[in-house]
């Protein structure tokens, strides 16, 4: 195993009767980075980070994580790591510094620097006022910092975030991932799920899961200089027949309409798709500008997910 | 070491949300206290004045003092009179009396032959305790010789050690100590793990180093303690209001109580660890309730019952314990005399609580 890899998984795969959540997914977290899993519901993100610290076994496969194999030893790896459920799971009926209390005593952080220790989070989370505050009255950032502040309080290596921000609002996103990365600086390895692109965009790095299948693998720019599309970006008044005019083409893999802007990717394979998609443009009377453009991570998304027919095109 | 302050730190934030949880803090004293006076003045098995008819056909001096004689019992409260037998089973089918008295025509002949019964009288048998309390009227004496006699020494005696009032709550109290802690401490852990698992709370707790036996046993401890507490309620309620002794000793009272406590806990958690819904942990608490209490020997005597029903009686965890404190409190037995049921017990605590902690994985599939 190399040490600068804080988890190492080889054919990962879990199947949930007849249905396969999670598809032979290889897997290299470099240690203090923030390593993020892209995908709808139901692609499998959930079911990785709860094979990667033994909550589930995995169908097939293995990982290493810490140095410790899982799910064998599941019991060893829990006090090196801090779990972000996706569904707020603190206790409601407890206040901020009883639900610390209580994660500091099941961390068991000696008693001589407990108390120290969860002055620190509830200052660094901006919970100080909040402190005698039941969790269950809490706004949604509170209760997202309170979270992050109970995972973080034993200082794990490994920090496993399950969509933590799928509750919050956009300030509370944006101070929610300026922690992650003093935490990253710190040392810490973090590997979070989204489904948010300008969040996949923060990581050092990303896999976009489909269907359980790790379909890219790489940093974000990475990944947007090697789609393998062209980007056109069709600027038009009336969109919704540029589109129907743009999808006649045979060669287009997709359009996406973003406001009174589409994007449409053409494999970079097509000779002059510019001109392609201009031509089909005028021939249906439609004016508008288009112009090529580099892929943003959600043309990557779109890329990389598209059916095999669809690439085929 | 570190698994004690772990044990401690799920303990005391069980005692935490349960002082806050208000339902919670009522079933700790108002269920008990709310039994014992509905059961201890409502269950008496000393019946008096069932409500009678009389149909004297015969009407004379020696059948109206024989009315008199009956209603000199106590057991008898003569409503109606009424003129034929027919009319005695009319009001009995309707439910408006329990015993019909009928007095034949030739009652006074009938008195001086003794091979024919000179008074017939009708019970409702659909009612079992009805039927046995009426048949206290056979001992009321039936002659012409009205004099007084010498007291003639009976063949048979009963003496009823223990109880000789035969008062009605102070057999019923110490069976009820085991129904009333068995529903408390069965429905508080019952809900405990599942209450967690609807909160979501248990997908934090399962990613945590707390094993499951530090998470079972830490939520344990504190109904044990609220457990002691409701018997030292029930026991006070039951000597103030109903003058039921403690005639053994209190301190093995305590020591029985705790083991039954820990037993049931045990088994509420059980269920916890095996139902996905804190209504379905209800369900199953039910459905233990209902054998606990008819084939315990709380109600019904052990004896009378079919030997598979007293297995499962037998299993019952309620059913050794209402012997230990029948054996403690009215017999003034100590528990070295009544080694086997505390034994049964404690086995079935150390059991139900290991099977708890297997039960409860630490993973999600």
């Amino acid at each position: 195993m190399n040490d600068d890899l804080a988890i190492r998984a080889r054919g990962l795969s879990k199947d949930f009767g007849d249905l396969r959540a999670v598809d032979t997914l290889d897997l290299d977290v470099p240690r203090a980075s923030i390593y993020g899993f892209l995908g709808p519901n139901g692609s499998g993100k959930s079911t990785t980070i709860r094979m990667l610290c033994g909550l589930l076994t995995p169908t097939a496969g293995t990982a290493n994580v810490l140095g410790i194999e899982v799910p064998g030893d599941a019991g060893a790896l829990k006090p090196r790591i801090g779990y972000m459920t996706q569904k707020f799971s603190l206790f409601g009926d407890l206040t901020v510094w009883e639900n610390l209390q209580f994660i500091a005593e099941i961390y068991s952080i000696p008693a001589n620097r407990r108390f120290q220790r969860m002055e620190e989070v509830l200052e660094h989370y901006d919970l100080v006022d909040q402190r005698k505050q039941f969790a269950g009255t809490m706004s949604g950032g509170q209760k997202q910092r309170l979270a992050l502040g109970c995972a973080v309080l034993h200082k794990p290596e490994l920090l496993l975030l399950d969509e933590p921000t799928s509750a919050v609002d956009p300030q509370s996103r944006r101070d929610f991932w300026a922690n992650l990365f003093r935490l990253a600086e710190g040392g810490t390895t973090i590997l979070v799920s989204t489904h948010y692109m300008d969040e996949a965009e923060r990581c050092h790095r990303l896999a976009i899961l489909d269907h359980g299948v790790k379909v890219a693998d790489g940093a974000p720019h990475d990944l947007q200089q090697s789609t393998g599309m062209s980007v056109i970006e069709v600027l038009a008044d009336d969109p919704y027949h540029a589109q129907t005019a743009i999808s006649t083409l045979p060669v287009v893999a997709s359009v996406t309409q973003l406001g009174i802007r589409l994007r449409v990717l053409i494999p970079e394979s097509v000779s002059d798709a510019l001109g392609q998609v201009e031509a089909v443009l005028s021939t249906h009377n439609i004016k508008a500008d288009t112009q090529i453009s580099t892929a943003s991570l959600e043309d990557v998304f779109v890329a990389v997910t598209l059916k095999p027919e669809q690439q085929a095109a | 070491m570190k698994s004690l302050s772990r044990l401690i730190a799920v303990t005391r934030k069980e005692i935490r949300q349960m002082r806050r949880d208000r339902l919670t803090f009522a079933m700790i004293f108002g269920i008990p206290l709310m039994q014992i006076i509905l059961f201890g003045y409502a269950i008496n098995t000393d019946v008096r004045n069932l409500r009678t008819a009389v149909a004297d056909q015969a009407n004379t001096h020696l059948s109206r003092e024989f009315i008199s004689r009956l209603n000199a019992t106590q057991v008898t409260d003569v409503h109606f009179r009424v003129a034929t037998v027919a009319q005695l089973e009319q009001l009995l089918r309707s439910g408006d009396i329990s015993v019909g008295i009928a007095i034949p025509y030739d009652f006074d002949r009938r008195v001086a032959d003794n091979t024919r019964a000179a008074v017939h009288i009708l019970v409702d048998g659909s009612d079992p305790t009805i039927a046995g309390i009426a048949d206290q009227l056979r001992n009321v004496p039936l002659e012409f010789d009205t004099a007084p006699k010498e007291a003639r020494m009976a063949a048979i005696e009963v003496r009823p050690y223990y109880n000789p009032e035969r008062r009605t709550p102070v057999n019923i109290i110490p069976g009820l100590i085991g129904v009333i802690l068995m529903m408390t401490m069965m429905i508080f852990t019952a809900v405990a793990v599942v209450r967690e698992r609807e909160r979501g709370n248990l997908e934090l707790l399962i990613n945590t180093p707390v094993t499951s036996a530090e998470l079972m046993v830490g939520k344990v401890l504190p109904y044990i303690f609220i457990g002691l507490v409701q018997l030292a309620v029930i026991l006070a309620a039951g000597d103030l209001l109903f003058d039921v002794p403690v005639r053994g000793s209190v301190l093995d009272l305590y020591l029985a109580g705790c083991v039954y406590i820990a037993a049931n806990l045990a088994l509420g958690l059980f269920f916890s660890t095996a139902v996905s819904s804190q209504f379905q942990a209800i369900q199953l608490t039910f459905f233990m309730m209902l054998p606990s209490i008819l084939l315990s020997g709380f109600v019904f005597p052990f004896d009378g019952m079919p030997k598979a029903a007293q297995w499962i009686g037998e299993a019952l965890p309620i059913t050794h314990f209402i012997r230990l404190t029948r054996g403690i409190m009215l017999r003034e037995a100590s528990l070295g005399e009544m080694p086997g049921d505390l034994i049964y017990l404690g086995v079935f605590a150390v059991v139900a609580m290991t099977a708890a902690a297997f039960r409860f994985s630490k993973r999600l599939d």
